[in-house]
């Protein structure tokens, strides 16, 4: 099968959905790959860079996408005004599409791919769980737009982050205020702390306090009985009125404090929520920054300007669509590894042949129409995820895991009555009908085995060949028993096996500790 | 010696003996844990000694034999050797177990009548079944272990009918033994005895695949202790009671264990016969690649990672590469990289057996880490070497449910930037299982003897 990458033609998007190295990587899984010629030109990856990887190059666009059966792209299909044709339109019927696709947004476009047959993965729809981490392009553009927010405001703001005091004066250091601490919120945070900001920052959901602190931030907590902003799939869901209404009081307070506000909140499938007031703006410091990373979905400033970069009162806002994409190198690798795993899910058996199946999570939460089917949205997920699960570790449902425990707990609960009633009876049995002497021995004997349960646990796992060793050495004092019959054996026979029993012992003795003290030598820190 | 210096000279040495297993608990005071066993066992034989009455010439000469023999041979034998060595060991502990049995039924020490008699008689009768089985059953894990036996497992039809049968049997001549008033029949009774759980012992352990052994190892050395303390009952004797109780539950503790990190149930090891019959249900597809690398590109990744993971298992040990590993580990720190061994619990054929061979080695105990401290740090890791390890680090584990090891914890190497893979061949490990790691597309292998590999890898890191 042919995986075809066109050049982006979306205005002033500099990404690509492959490089020279995932090309490569493409082609092991049995691909053939044609690279529109200039394709990789914005992001620094030349004709040449691609053509050595073995990719063929295609010079003209509508071949390229005649040919190829399965198109990467990065943003979803449009109208291309040099043929005068819709993207969907310029596909090979029953092709595969991978790009962002934003299918709440564009309904139209779902009809269309469904109409022309095109299996289509939306990259934005993946389903929030570990094991889908690796192909997480929204995550990993978030990322990037977080540093070059803080890039950005930097380049607007007319002081340094950091403060100093130098032979001419002091300085201030920088106040920011980040608010939503998603992985965009998160990366700001993490680079202007390491520019030497004071960073504070703010979310509705509580759970990410801890991670917000891991950064270095301050993590502002509202005058608010707690509601928890949590939603489905780790993001967040819309909040009460009066939650918002404390929330526009803090930000409001902060406003006049700080010298930089970049937000990045979001809610799924809603415009962004305006969180700072063009009254807020005026209150700031001149020659203050905005950074607004929502402006693509409507701003969480009412003076934003999507794209732009406009000036209201004395303070910044920066509208940039498309940080991501002025980081086209960074960027389009990311990307580019983003579907290369993607692929690799399809791919099982790695012959360049895709394979939809729609009873995985992941691929049915990607697959936006189906053939001729529309396949938006998905069935909901059952249960909330934690926003970072830990990564590569899948854990099963809960209710699973509470079945299996409990069928577990009442397994090891009858084992133990079990256990418990034997041991009464043979205790018992014991009791009845053993000799005074003979229970004297056998007290000696249960509390040893406690004694020697208590120690053991304690043995460091590494020493656990030096344990062996040297309780077998210790074993070896059933000499004792042979000593104290080769002392009084009348009879020769006897004589000879106490003799060999002294003996066999002794070297078990001798052996067992020597090599212990040996091996115990060797471990040194 | 008074009876009653000698109860405190056993008071003393049972202390000793406590506080030698405790010492061992870290490594600080590990060895001074094993000079109170010196002292423990000094204390017993020296009391012991002065108690009685006859027969000090052969005692001495017995004791000094046998202390003569077993010192140099714990000298000599090498560090890859440990495992025979303790499993020979525990077979003298049965062996001595089964003599000092048969002396005590033939010669009792004390005289004893009744119900007393009868205890005796079960004493004795135990104490010289468990030693049997230990003392054949060692000899097999022994010769298992250095080889001389294949270390496959033998599954016979009807294996476990017939260890059934033969304990049946074991039980009806024990009520015969008893029944008896004949000193005669009674020796016939423990002869026949001991040779039908001599050949337990050696089916037993016959029946148990090669990757259990550090289950196997173990659990005879639990029934050594337990042999002892049967011995101890049978004589009355509170010291070889209390230690034969320590060792025991020692080594059954141990065997948990190990079992535990095998995700196995201690049962289904000891009747053995596992990843014989039983074939991965995701069985390796014919056209799946492995990917082969060279020296040069090996030491090239290791020389631009900045964290290293080492992950060694039996196979390092057969080439006796430790100390070539422990050479380059050595040149990776000097250069600042950060190098650290995950430790499978059951990698080598004892418990703790990779441990004792980096020490060897002299790799600082401290980046010797537990699978469970390091299993997280995988994916943070630049490049994983595996230095033959096979099914610890099977992903089939993790995520094949059909496998037979499904649900083994294992190191999740392939979660790491890049595993390199030291290997003779494409062979499967202990439990036959195919491993796809091999297949994965962050591994390499670097087919080879391991020790001529690491070397290479050492001379590469120089230049």
């Amino acid at each position: 099968m042919k995986i075809g990458i066109p050049k982006e033609i979306f205005e002033d998007e500099r990404r690509v959905a492959a490089t020279p190295p995932s090309v490569h990587k493409l082609i092991g899984l049995g691909y053939e790959v044609i690279v529109e010629s200039g394709a990789g030109e914005a992001a620094n990856y030349s004709d040449a860079a691609y053509e050595k990887v073995e990719a063929a190059i295609a010079t003209d666009t509508s071949s390229l996408w005649k040919e190829a059966d399965f198109i990467l792209k990065v943003r979803a299909p449009m109208e291309n005004p040099a043929l005068g044709k819709h993207e969907a339109d310029l596909m090979k019927e029953g092709a595969f599409l991978v790009s962002y696709i934003w299918p709440a947004q564009n309904p139209e476009l779902l009809e269309k791919l469904a109409a022309r047959k095109i299996t289509s993965f939306a990259i934005d729809s993946l389903p929030r769980i570990s094991r889908a981490q690796k192909m997480d392009a929204l995550s990993a553009m978030a990322n990037i737009a977080g540093y070059r927010a803080v890039i950005e405001a930097a380049n607007h703001f007319g002081r340094f982050f950091t403060g100093q005091v130098t032979a001419a004066g002091k300085v201030p250091p920088a106040k920011i205020m980040v608010i939503g601490a998603g992985v965009a919120g998160l990366a700001a945070i993490g680079a202007a702390n390491s520019m030497g900001a004071i960073v504070r920052a703010f979310d509705t959901r509580l759970e990410v306090k801890e991670q917000v602190e891991s950064m270095g931030a301050e993590f502002l907590v509202l005058d608010f009985e707690n509601e928890d902003g949590s939603g489905s799939g780790g993001y967040a869901k819309q909040m009460s009125e009066e939650f918002i209404k404390a929330e526009m009081a803090l930000f409001a307070e902060q406003a006049e404090e700080v010298d930089i506000i970049i937000t990045t909140a979001l809610i799924p499938g809603k415009p962004a929520p305006k969180l700072i007031t063009a009254d807020m703006v005026k209150s700031m410091k001149p020659g203050s920054v905005i950074v607004d990373l929502a402006s693509e979905r409507g701003g969480n400033c009412e003076l934003t300007e999507p794209g732009k970069v406009a000036h209201h009162h004395g303070v910044t806002l920066i509208g940039y669509t498309d940080l991501p994409s002025r980081m086209a190198k960074v960027a389009s690798e990311l990307y580019a590894t983003n579907l290369v795993h993607l692929l690799t899910e399809l791919t099982p058996e790695k012959d360049g042949k895709p394979v939809v199946n729609m009873d995985d999570e992941v691929i049915r939460g990607l697959t936006v129409v189906h053939e001729e089917d529309i396949t938006w949205p998905p069935p909901k997920p059952e249960s909330p995820v934690s926003p970072k699960p830990a990564p590569g570790t899948e854990e099963p449902s809960a209710e699973a895991k509470a079945a299996a425990k409990k069928h577990a707990d009442r397994r090891s609960l009858i084992g133990k009555g079990v256990l418990f009633v034997v041991t009464a009876l043979a205790l018992y049995g014991v009791g009845a009908h053993a000799p005074e002497s003979f229970l004297q021995h056998f007290t000696v004997f249960v509390l040893a085995c406690f004694i020697g349960w208590q120690v053991i646990w304690n043995v460091t796992p590494s020493l656990h060949t030096p344990l062996m060793s040297v309780t077998n050495a210790i074993s070896g004092i059933i000499v004792i028993g042979a000593i104290l019959h080769l002392a009084q054996a009348e009879n020769i026979a006897v004589g000879i096996m106490a003799f060999v029993a002294v003996l066999i012992a002794s070297i078990n003795v001798g052996g067992g500790f020597r090599v212990t003290h040996r091996m115990l030598k060797m471990f040194r820190k | 010696m008074s009876t009653g210096l000698v109860s405190v000279a056993y008071v003393v040495a049972s202390i000793c003996f406590i506080l030698s297993l405790g010492g061992l608990s870290h490594q600080e005071s590990a060895r001074r844990g094993n000079l109170y066993g010196v002292a423990g066992i000094i204390i017993a034989v020296g009391a012991t000694l002065a108690s009685v009455d006859g027969g000090i010439t052969a005692i001495v000469i017995a004791v000094l034999l046998g202390v003569g023999i077993g010192i140099p041979i714990a000298n000599k034998v090498e560090m890859t050797q440990m495992p025979q060595l303790v499993a020979l060991l525990h077979s003298f502990v049965g062996l001595a177990a089964v003599l000092v049995g048969f002396s005590g039924y033939i010669e009792p020490l004390i005289a004893t009548s009744g119900t007393e008699h009868t205890i005796k008689l079960v004493e004795v009768y135990v104490g010289i079944f468990i030693g049997a089985i230990t003392f054949t059953g060692s000899l097999v894990a022994c010769g298992k272990l250095d080889g001389r036996i294949d270390s496959k497992a033998l599954t016979l039809p009807g294996r476990h009918l017939m260890n059934l049968a033969a304990i049946i049997v074991c039980v009806f001549l024990g009520a015969w033994f008893l029944g008896t008033e004949s000193m005669a029949l009674g020796i016939v009774a423990l002869i026949l005895m001991t040779a039908i759980a001599s050949v337990l012992g050696i089916h037993l352990i016959m029946a148990i695949g090669g990757a259990d052994m550090p289950v196997v190892v173990s659990m005879l050395n639990s029934y050594s202790g337990w042999a002892a303390a049967s011995i101890g009952f049978m004589l009355g004797n509170d010291l070889l009671i209390v230690v034969g109780a320590l060792v025991g539950s020692s080594g059954a503790i141990l065997s948990y264990i190990m079992c535990k990190a095998m995700n196995r149930s201690f049962i289904s090891v000891i009747l053995g016969g596992f990843g014989q019959t039983s074939s991965s249900s995701a069985a390796a597809d014919a056209d799946q690649t492995v990917h082969e690398s060279s020296v040069d590109d090996v030491c090239e990744e290791l020389r631009n990672a900045q964290s290293v993971i080492i992950v060694p298992g039996y196979g390092m040990a057969v080439a006796q590469a430790q100390n070539g590993v422990s050479e380059m580990t050595k040149i990776l720190r000097d250069k600042g990289v950060n190098v650290r061994f995950g430790i499978h619990p059951v990698a080598g054929r004892l418990p703790g057996h990779m441990n004792v061979l980096l020490a060897e080695a002299h790799v600082p105990y401290d980046i010797v880490l537990e699978m469970d401290e390091i299993n997280d740090d995988f994916p943070d890791t630049d490049v994983v070497l595996v230095i033959g390890a096979n099914d610890t680090v099977n992903p089939a584990a993790a995520e094949d449910p059909g496998s037979p090891i499904a649900g083994m914890p294992v190191l999740e190497v392939w979660k790491a930037h890049q595993v390199v893979i030291l290997k003779r061949g494409m062979a499967t490990g202990y439990s036959g299982v195919e491993n796809p790691l091999f297949f994965k597309d962050n591994a390499r292998m670097l087919f080879g003897d391991a020790k001529e590999s690491i070397d290479k890898l050492v001379s590469g890191l120089r230049g």
